[in-house]
């Protein structure tokens, strides 16, 4: 892509992507909505359109026409910015994800694993400085704790990856899911999985891990005062996340678009959408840890089971006589 | 983590399971005949209002939304005015308990809501309904012991003539 003619497609893809991930995130906002209803033995959101899927278009709305508060208190141009990091950093982090060999906007790129840690590594940026420039007590105790949770989070979620990582060889998306035609990384990796995805729900701040909001304790958390289509954005970003993190264990763990008899692109929407399902079912299920319980937990049991993991197949790679 | 998982099993099936609520403007949910909803005040069978006036419903009321004022006419008890804050009231039935003549009642209607507070406000004539309620066939002067036009002491049901207090004859 490096003569002028290409950059038309190339801009084209960005745009079509993004068009297509904002609307699929916007659509999430309902289905997680209508799910949770089911989940809880009611029908959720049906009013609007057909089986309620127009209640995006109407929160859409209601959420551009609210009044843009930016609090005397705040600190403007800081509070302005981290709705914008949030989202930011989700979009380029999706990027590099490869949904079909042909599907995708940088699929290919040499480092895309180390890329997305450092798109989330940044995302903490969003929250802590949401958190401080909201100069709220609740806001700044959210940030905080989002800080220290996604810090400690993404050494776990980074560590879990190493075994993948050693078994394809390779830092390349591309190459990891062509590397699982015979065998899904998820038999080998087990324990790799379940931290990743531990990881990527404590990354996104989902529940049970949503400490940073922890509506019954913290208000809001971070964004507490946050209004309109600023938080807006911190909402969109999330479910981006939550797409993202699905996409990635689909990509690391499942086997990307591999699949029989359907097109590759319905293989990695469907593990997709499996993933961004079990989402919204641990959301309906677990209760929220308290916080030393969950730092806890990462710390002193995640920690020591990711090297292990990284150990035992580090031992098996060098045993074993394979082609790996 | 075994619990989560199982937690996390049941809740997959409620997937399944029936919605437990009902799309309530097009269909109405079952309210049993003892729902605590609008509260009305009866009359007896004859078409006479039922409340005396004794201020027990009143007295009863947590959150004091009922104020009422007695007058008199010819031996019976009317309330003057009679008045409900629904805005206030938590349908608690503790009028109904304390009504000695079934005169306050609940009924299953909980569709009063108003864009403005004041029209909560129920005077009598919007309390007032024209039947007897729950108690078809109670009628409180006709077995108490008050004299009132038509009815003599000792003429109420099940009462006997009064005694002469001035006599020896017993």
């Amino acid at each position: 892509m490096n003569h002028p003619g290409s950059i038309i497609p190339g801009l084209l893809n960005i745009v079509l992507g993004l068009a297509f991930l904002m609307a699929a995130a916007a659509l999430l906002t309902w289905v997680e909505r209508r799910l949770l209803g089911f989940f809880q033995d009611r029908p959720g959101p049906n009013r609007a359109g057909p089986f309620g899927s127009l209640q995006v278009v109407a929160d859409g709305i209601k959420l551009l026409f609210k009044q843009d508060w930016i609090p005397p208190f705040a600190d403007p141009a800081v509070f302005v910015l981290a709705p914008a990091i949030a989202m930011v950093t989700v979009m380029l982090a999706i990027a590099v994800i490869p949904a079909t060999p042909v599907i995708g906007i940088i699929g290919n790129l040499n480092v895309g694993l180390l890329f997305f840690l450092a798109m989330s590594g940044l995302g903490v940026y969003s929250v802590v400085l949401a958190g401080w420039s909201s100069n709220n007590k609740f806001s700044l105790l959210g940030g905080m704790r989002a800080a220290a949770q996604m810090v400690s989070y993404e050494v776990f979620m980074g560590l879990s990856l190493v075994g993948v990582v050693m078994l394809s060889g390779s830092f390349n998306l591309t190459d990891i899911i062509h590397s699982q035609r015979h065998l899904w990384y998820v038999v080998p990796q087990f324990i790799g999985f379940v931290i990743f995805f531990m990881g990527g729900i404590a990354e996104t701040h989902r529940l049970p891990f949503d400490l940073p909001e922890g509506e019954s304790e913290l208000g809001a958390g971070f964004h507490t005062e946050y209004s309109g289509m600023k938080f807006g954005m911190f909402f969109v970003g999330e479910y981006i996340g939550i797409i993202l993190v699905s996409a990635m264990t689909t990509v690391l763990f499942l086997g990307g678009w591999y699949g029989p008899f359907l097109p590759p692109f319905m293989w990695f929407g469907i593990k997709t959408g499996f993933f961004v399902a079990f989402f919204i079912l641990l959301r309906a299920a677990l209760p929220r840890p308290r916080y030393d319980q969950f730092m806890s937990f990462g710390w002193k049991l995640l920690l020591p089971l990711t090297l292990l993991n990284i150990l035992v197949t580090g031992a098996l790679i060098l045993g074993l006589p394979g082609p790996s | 983590m075994l619990s989560s998982m199982r937690t996390l099993w049941y809740t997959f099936l409620h997937l399944f399971q029936r919605n437990v609520t009902v799309s309530y403007p097009e269909q109405m949910p079952y309210l049993a005949p003892r729902y605590r909803g609008r509260i009305v005040l009866t009359r007896d069978p004859d078409g006479e209002e039922r409340c005396v006036s004794c201020y027990l419903c009143a007295v009863a009321c947590p959150v004091d939304c009922i104020s009422l004022q007695k007058t008199e006419d010819e031996g019976r008890w009317y309330p003057e005015f009679f008045r409900i804050n629904f805005s206030r009231c938590i349908f608690c039935g503790f009028c109904e308990e304390a009504c000695p003549t079934y005169a306050i009642q609940l009924t299953p209607d909980f569709e009063m809501s108003e864009y403005n507070r004041q029209n909560l406000v129920y005077e009598k004539q919007d309390l007032l309904i024209s039947g007897p309620g729950k108690y078809p066939d109670y009628n409180f002067y006709r077995v108490s012991g008050l004299a009132i036009p038509g009815k003599d002491k000792g003429e109420a049901e099940n009462e006997r003539q009064p005694i002469d207090i001035r006599s020896l004859m017993p």
